[in-house]
Formats: structure tokens, C-alpha cells, sequence
């Protein structure tokens, strides 16, 4: 079967899938959900539309809104909402002549990167909304809804929507919507939406290559390059790449498996040839070495780190099982005392 | 210790302090990987010498005498040779230390994990990206994967307010209408509810709207994990919403559009289009790749909206609203609009058309030798199935059809590989897909003529990237 077909196939029982429903009972599905409560609907119904539905009653000032961004948004956002530390600003890049317009002339101009929350927002519903439900960020749906309608408030008086002593409202909020100032800054003439349900909606993708096989351009130009600076930006992508394969990763930087050496104790216990019965979480031939360190845990530690040291260099067994640990004849004192030490401080890797 | 040491850890192949400076490169033949034994190791090869040593170490109570002579040959384990000295390779001649020696029981790790010699691949973030890592992206390393299905812990994350662990035994589902004769009997699903209906598991990619979106107007970043990465594939287990609205008795001829909504501190909100949830494509899953959902990915319960951009898969999700208006929601209204030359944002881009990558060889990599390679990549489409890749080696002058490994499904990864027998002379690697609409994915430039350079969202562009005679494949752009 040719791969063309086989892929028609496949593509098929994706179809027959889709058309499958759900194999419910003659009554439904019986005792699966239970109705919701008004006061339920209520405490999760809160989304605010662009048409105001959802908007609950109430208002706030300016002034009010201030005290509220000052004590719960100024440190995140700034206090004119243009910090740029935790998320972009919010404010800025807005004119007086926009807010006639309704489109943001700044965002046509290619020397003006900045994008401002206000600079690109047609709808004052969604700042509503949004703030309502996940503003402040650290505690989010903590605001009254008075507190939401003044606080942003403030942000459209920030922007110069609304003068110093504005008062929002679910009424007033109308007016608002007209003076924003990118009101009429989008469209939906695009074919990236699956139905026909938005005005202007295309009916076929805005770009149209063609499968050519062979001479297709005379020739192949770079465009773009990866800066140099670039390059290493990334960390040390050797380190992103397997150790196996028909690639590597390029040395882009200094190697972070060298900074994190393991502790020389680590070490010591490797080339003792403690790690053959000891691992420091699971139990293999002897305890683990954190079990090890639970146990003598608060004991004396002197007289418990010599009692430990001897009976590494002797062995024995009864302290934890029958398995005996054989003597460690070639381990010097202070090597014994150094993986002792180790082992009961828990044995770092690092 | 020091007798344990491979000879030449001191003289690493490239200077650290001066990034990607070959200071060896004189030796080694146009600055291409030689796969040379001793004396001649990378970092990396180094520390796997390291890992062996330690592997040795811990099996040398039962395999001392053996192991000496294994660990001081360590170092050739790292890079095969390609032509054999002497009898043969020591790893065959000599025991290996997993092979004379006892290994971990089982359950040794009661949630297995991958081998620690694979610690290179993991989701990372881009630096300077975003300003705090509670609103960030971590990227998939697509670089490492095969197949289509990427593992669970390598998903990537896109998380608005940080992720939350939810308590499954609270979570709930409400079911509602925005007009209350839009759904004659609201609801509410436990987690024990929803996993008593009758389930579904689709495969199906899941791609954030910003993915490649640093490279809008030019390359940016190195590798396939950051141009990329911002995509990942599982299985999806879940019920159909279809058939949750219609339990409720949802009006379908009046609902124009369904609002999803999740359940942590942002409680993010998508509009979604009815269409994909009448087709019964939308689904509400609990299972991800066999087992529950990862907390990052939504745990309990998440949207999956195939073929639409990753944003409008709510995560934790505890609402769905059926509507008859768009809700120009915060990542509809502020985020996820499209900024086109005119200074007018597409609004409510949803699909993500036709795309795919070379992920092997891909920027940042650098080719062993000359010689066989398999080119091998990745492709989807947010219109259905792909019918076909063509890969190109000469920056799209000319391009042959690649092989597509099986299954081929609608609004899933699809693997592609061609083999190529690389002469040793630079080469430009390009892929080109299309999809069962007959869209082909756009060049750079056809992309850019239309939308500019200034969108963020929906790069589809066909990514190419450089292969140098050294061997080594950098991220470049041609239009
Ligand atoms: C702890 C830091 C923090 C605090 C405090 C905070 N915010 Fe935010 N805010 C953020 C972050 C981060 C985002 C972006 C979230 C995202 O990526 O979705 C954000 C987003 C926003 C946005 C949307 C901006 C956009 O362009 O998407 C608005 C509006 C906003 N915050 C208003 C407020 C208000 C009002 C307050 C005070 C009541 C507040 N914030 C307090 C961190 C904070
Ligand atoms: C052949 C296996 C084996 C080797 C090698 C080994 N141990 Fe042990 N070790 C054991 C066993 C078994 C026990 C438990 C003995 C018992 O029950 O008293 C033990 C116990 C211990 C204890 C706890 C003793 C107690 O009384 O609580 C310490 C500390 C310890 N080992 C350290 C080491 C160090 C350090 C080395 C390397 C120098 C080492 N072991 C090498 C098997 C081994």
C-alpha cells in the first residue's frame, strides 16, 4: 500500500471517530452531575463581556482607585502602570488624537517598539474582567468590585481617558468604551478562525506557496543570520544535546557540570568503594547514608563519629541487620573520619 | 584517584572562556568532530568518563578485579572509533561494568525516571524572555526527541500565574449558559463524574500562538528547543464537551460560541469556537499520555481544542459558558491578537496552519562526520492531517519528497525523514509541509509580505538552517 494511501486511510478513521457519540442510555447518563445552584452560577459567573453583560453594579473614583493601585499594584506595575520589571507597562504610548480616532497611530510606526497594554486594548470590559479575576497578581479575586471599578479608574485616568475627578460606574463604563483609544484597532479579516462567525471573516489563508520540486530560485540568499552575541545567550548548548547520536551540541559556553563538582567526600566515598553498599537514599547491600544520619541524629556527635570511624575500619553487623560490613583495612583514620563526618551531615552531593 | 583520571581531561577541545572558539580546531580537519579515541575529549566526554567511573565505583564490590582496566578505558567508551587499533574495542574485549555486576532491584525508582546520562534534555527557558518565570514559557527540547509523542515531563509549560497541584477530590466542572435559555440545566461534574462518562483518547499536537515568535523579524536564538519548542504531542484522554452540553441540554443551534475557563489564580478565560465543539473534536481530558494530567499541563481536567493555539486550552479548567458573542477576553483582547503593517491586530487567530522543522540536524548541533544522515523532522497542521514534506538541501532551490512515519492523524505531529549523504560542503536545510487543505507552508518571505514582521503570533514561516563545512548547523533565515 503506497504512503499516500495509508495516510488517506488514517485520515478516514480520524473522520469515522469523529462522527462516534457518545454511547448514552436510553435516560442519559444517570446520576452523572447534579444541577447547579443559583448562588454556585453566582460565585463562578463572572465573566464581563464586551458588551457590558455580566457587569455587576457599582463605582469608584479616581482618588479612590489611586489609594488602591498605590498599595496593591504600584510595586509590580510602577506608579504611573509604566514599569517594565515584573510584566510591560501598562500606560503610554496613547495620544489625545487616538482617542478621537480610535486606532493607536503609534502601533503603525516601525520605531516604536513599545506596546502598552492601553496602546493595544479595543475593549474596556476586558481590563474589568481581567483585573477582577487575577489581579493583584499574588492574590488574585481578593478586590471588591467597587475596588475594581476604581482602580481602573485610575488606570484610564493614567492613560487620559477620564479626568482626575471621574467617577466609573456600570453606567458611565459605556462612555469609556468610546473614548478608547484603540477601540477600532482590530479585525477579524483573517481565515485563522475555524467557523464563519466574526464580520470581514476570509475564506482562504493569507499566504499561498506552491510545492516546486527543482529550480525553484535561481538562488538561495540569507536573509538573517544568529548574531554573534547571540550564540552563547543560550547557555552552553553541549550540554543540550545527547552524548550519543550523529550530533553534538556546539560548546557555546563554559561547561556548568564543572562548577557543580561534586563534594571531594563524594569522591572519597566513590574511591573507597563505599557506593558498592551504601547509595545515600536506598538501601543497597548496607543503609543508606541518610538513614544512617536519621539515626545518630542529636547523639553526641564526637563520641558517635568515633564509635562510627572504628567501626567502619573494623566492619561488624548487628546495628542494622545481619549482613555483616567487611573491614576496610587499606582506609586511612582521617579518610575514615572525613566520610564519617560526611555521612552524618547526610551526605551532600555537592 | 589520579590513576583513575583519563589522560587528556586537562586540554578540553574548545576554550570555555571565549564561547564556540575552536582552540584545537587546527587538528582536527576543518574543526569537524573527530570520532578520535584518548587524548581527545570534549567536556562532555569527560564527564561521561566521569558517570562511568562512578558506575564502576559503585559495582566494584563485586566486580573489583574486572572494573580497573574498564573505568582507565572509559574515555574511548565516549566516542567510538572509527577504525579499531589493535585487537578490537576494549568495551567489547574487556567486561564492561553493567555487564559483570549486579544490578538495581526492581522498583528502585517507584516512578521510573530517565538515565541520568539523558540530563541534557529538559524544558528550559529563554533568558531574557519574559521578566518573571511565573509568566514565562519553558520550551520542549525537540533537538533530543523522536517519534511524535513528546514525554510527559517534557511537555512545555506556558503559565500566565504561576501552576497550581489541584486537590482532584475539589476540583469541579460547571456547565452554564451566558442567557440562562442557553443551557436548560446548568451543571456541575465532579472529577468522579467525568471519568464515569464514556472517554475518548486522541493523539494531537498542541502549539502556543507565539511559537517562533521571537523570529519574526530575524533569527534570535540557536536551537530547534527555542525557535520551536513551544510545541509538544500526547495523547489526550478525555470526554467530548459535546457531549457534557448536551447532558445539561445546551441549545446547539443558539450557541454561536463557548467560553473556557480555568480554575487557578488567573482564572484564564478563551472564547471557543463552536464549530470544533460540535464536530465533537473538543474535548475535556483528564488523561495525558496513559496517566492523569501533569500539574504544569492542567492537572485535573484541561481543554484540548485540536488544531487551535495553546492559550485556548484552559488549563484546571472549572467553567464552560455557552454563549452567542465573542468574550474579547484578556489573551484575546491584550495578548494573542496579531499586529499586522497597517497598525490594525488580527483578532481571534485561532488555528495554527500548516507548519514544520527539521529537528536533526538543527541550529546549534554539529554533524560527526561527513557521510549517511538521516534527516528527520516534525510536522502538524491545525487544518487536519499533513499529505506531504519536501526537505531541501540547497536553501529551497530544489526539494525531494521525505517519508512520513506512521500514523499520520489529523491535528497531530507527523515525523518525517529523508536520507542524505552529506559531501562535507555547506548545505542549506529546509522543510517544507503541506496539508490535506492543499496549503503549503509559506517561506520567510511570503509570510512577511502579507503580515510583516511585527506580529509575535503565528510564524509558520519554513525555518532553515546552515550547515558549515566544520560540521557545524547555525539558525538562519531565507525569504
Ligand atoms: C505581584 C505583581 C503584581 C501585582 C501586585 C499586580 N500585578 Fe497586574 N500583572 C502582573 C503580571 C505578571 C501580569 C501579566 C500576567 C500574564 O502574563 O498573564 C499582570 C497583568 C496585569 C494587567 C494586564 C496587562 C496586560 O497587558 O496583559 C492589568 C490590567 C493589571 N495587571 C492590573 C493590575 C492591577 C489593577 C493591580 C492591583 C490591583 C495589579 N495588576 C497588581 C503582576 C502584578
Ligand atoms: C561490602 C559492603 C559494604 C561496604 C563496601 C561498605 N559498607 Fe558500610 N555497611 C555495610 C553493612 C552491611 C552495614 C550494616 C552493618 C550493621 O548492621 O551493623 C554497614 C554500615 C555502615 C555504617 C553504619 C554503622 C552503624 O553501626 O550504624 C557506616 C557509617 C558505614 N557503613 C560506612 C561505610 C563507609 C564509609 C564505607 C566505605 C569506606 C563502607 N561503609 C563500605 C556494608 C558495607
Amino acid at each position: 500500500m503506497s504512503r499516500s494511501c495509508k495516510a488517506a486511510l488514517l485520515a478516514s478513521a480520524v473522520g469515522a471517530l469523529l462522527a462516534w457519540t457518545a454511547p448514552a442510555l436510553a435516560d442519559g447518563f444517570a446520576n452523572v452531575g447534579r444541577p447547579a445552584t443559583p448562588a454556585e452560577i453566582k460565585a463562578w459567573d463572572i465573566d464581563v463581556g464586551p458588551d457590558f453583560a455580566g457587569l455587576p453594579k457599582g463605582s469608584g473614583t479616581v482618588s479612590r482607585g489611586m489609594e488602591i493601585w498605590e498599595e496593591k499594584c504600584a510595586s509590580c506595575h510602577g506608579t504611573f502602570g509604566e514599569s517594565n520589571s515584573v510584566f510591560n507597562p501598562l500606560v503610554g504610548g496613547t495620544t489625545a488624537e487616538d482617542i478621537k480616532t480610535g486606532h493607536v497611530a503609534a502601533l503603525k510606526r516601525t520605531d516604536f517598539p513599545a506596546r502598552t497594554t492601553f496602546m493595544k486594548v479595543a475593549t474596556v470590559s476586558t481590563l474589568y474582567d481581567y483585573i477582577r479575576r487575577a489581579m493583584p497578581w499574588n492574590a488574585p479575586k481578593s478586590l471588591s468590585d467597587d475596588d475594581v471599578y476604581a482602580v481602573l479608574a485610575y488606570l484610564l485616568n493614567l492613560a487620559e481617558i477620564v479626568p482626575d475627578d471621574y467617577t466609573l460606574t456600570d453606567a458611565t463604563i459605556r462612555d469609556v468604551q468610546k473614548r478608547m483609544p484603540n477601540r477600532d484597532g482590530m479585525t477579524t479579516a483573517h481565515a485563522l478562525w475555524p467557523g464563519p462567525d466574526f464580520p470581514g471573516m476570509a475564506a482562504k489563508p493569507d499566504t499561498a506557496n506552491a510545492a516546486c520540486m527543482t529550480n525553484c530560485k535561481p538562488k538561495a540568499e540569507l536573509a538573517s543570520q544568529l548574531p554573534e552575541h547571540a550564540r552563547g545567550a543560550h547557555g552552553n548548548i553541549a550540554e543540550q544535546n545527547r552524548l550519543i547520536g550523529p550530533v553534538r551540541g556546539q560548546r557555546t559556553g563554559p561547561d556548568t557540570a564543572a562548577a557543580e563538582a561534586p563534594s571531594p567526600a563524594l569522591a572519597l566515598a566513590e574511591q573507597s568503594g563505599c557506593l558498592s553498599c551504601h547509595a545515600v537514599d536506598t538501601r543497597v547491600v548496607g543503609p543508606s547514608y541518610s538513614e544512617i544520619a536519621a539515626r545518630y541524629r542529636g547523639k553526641n556527635s564526637n563520641e558517635t563519629a568515633d564509635a562510627l570511624v572504628s567501626k567502619v575500619k573494623a566492619g561488624g553487623d548487628g546495628a542494622w541487620g545481619a549482613v555483616p560490613m567487611p573491614p576496610q583495612d587499606d582506609l586511612s583514620i582521617d579518610d575514615a573520619k572525613t566520610l564519617v563526618a560526611w555521612i552524618l551531615s547526610g551526605a551532600p552531593q555537592k | 584517584m589520579s590513576n583513575l583520571r583519563p589522560t587528556g581531561e586537562a586540554t578540553p577541545r574548545t576554550d570555555p572562556l571565549v564561547p564556540g572558539a575552536d582552540i584545537s580546531s587546527a587538528d582536527i580537519r576543518a574543526g569537524r568532530l573527530r570520532r578520535a579515541p584518548e587524548n581527545f575529549l570534549t567536556a562532555d566526554d569527560i564527564r561521561q568518563v566521569g558517570k562511568g567511573r562512578r558506575d564502576f565505583l559503585r559495582s566494584s564490590f563485586l566486580a573489583a578485579a574486572a572494573a580497573t582496566g574498564a573505568a582507565a578505558l572509559g574515555g574511548r567508551a565516549a566516542i567510538a572509533a572509527t577504525t579499531v587499533a589493535g585487537d578490537g574495542d576494549p568495551n567489547i574485549l574487556t567486561p564492561t561494568p553493567w555487564g559483570s555486576s549486579l544490578g538495581l532491584p526492581v522498583a528502585a525508582n517507584p516512578y521510573g525516571q530517565p538515565s541520568k546520562h539523558e540530563r541534557a534534555l529538559v524544558r528550559r527557558q529563554s533568558p531574557g524572555l519574559t521578566q518573571v518565570p511565573a509568566a514565562s514559557v519553558s520550551f520542549a527540547p525537540l533537538q533530543g526527541l523522536f517519534g511524535i509523542i513528546t514525554p510527559s515531563g517534557l511537555h512545555f509549560e506556558r503559565h500566565h500565574q504561576g501552576w497550581q497541584d489541584i486537590d482532584p477530590t475539589r476540583h469541579r466542572l460547571m456547565v452554564n449558559g451566558a442567557r440562562p435559555d442557553f443551557v436548560k440545566t446548568p451543571k456541575v461534574y465532579t472529577m468522579d463524574d467525568i471519568m464515569r462518562l464514556p472517554p475518548v483518547s486522541r493523539m494531537h499536537f498542541i502549539e502556543c500562538g507565539a511559537n517562533t515568535g521571537m523570529e519574526w523579524g530575524n533569527v534570535a536564538v540557536p536551537t530547534v528547543q527555542y525557535t520551536h519548542g513551544m510545541l509538544s504531542c500526547s495523547e489526550f484522554t478525555g470526554v467530548p464537551l459535546r457531549t457534557l452540553l448536551e447532558d445539561c441540554g445546551a441549545d446547539l443551534k443558539a450557541a454561536k460560541f463557548v467560553l473556557a475557563e480555568g480554575g487557578d489564580g488567573s482564572s484564564m478565560t478563551r472564547t471557543i469556537p463552536i464549530e470544533l465543539v460540535l464536530s465533537g473534536e473538543v474535548m475535556v481530558a483528564y488523561g495525558q499520555n496513559g496517566e492523569m494530567l501533569r500539574p504544569e499541563n492542567g492537572y485535573p481536567l484541561r481543554l484540548v481544542v485540536p488544531g487551535v493555539q495553546g492559550v485556548s486550552w484552559a488549563k484546571w479548567l472549572r467553567r464552560i459558558e455557552v454563549g452567542d458573542r465573542p468574550y474579547a477576553t484578556k489573551d484575546e483582547a491584550v495578548h494573542y491578537i496579531d499586529l499586522m503593517p497597517d497598525g490594525q491586530h488580527r483578532q481571534y487567530t485561532s488555528i495554527q496552519e500548516c507548519k514544520s522543522v527539521i529537528t536533526s540536524p538543527s541550529g546549534g548541533q554539529t554533524l560527526l562526520d561527513k557521510g549517511y544522515f538521516t534527516i528527520s523532522g516534525l510536522a502538524w497542521s491545525g487544518r487536519g492531517a499533513v499529505k506531504r514534506v519536501d526537505v531541501s538541501t540547497d536553501g529551497g532551490m530544489n526539494w525531494s519528497q521525505a517519508t512520513l512515519q506512521t500514523p499520520v492523524l489529523s491535528k497531530c505531529l507527523t515525523r518525517f525523514t529523508l536520507a542524505w549523504n552529506w559531501d562535507g560542503r555547506p548545505a542549506l536545510l529546509q522543510s517544507r509541509a503541506t496539508d490535506e487543505t492543499g496549503f503549503v507552508q509559506p517561506a520567510y518571505g511570503q509570510l512577511r509580505a502579507v503580515r510583516g514582521t511585527r506580529s509575535i503570533y503565528h510564524n509558520n514561516a519554513i525555518q532553515t538552517w546552515q550547515v558549515a563545512e566544520s560540521g557545524d548547523v547555525n539558525n538562519v533565515q531565507i525569504l
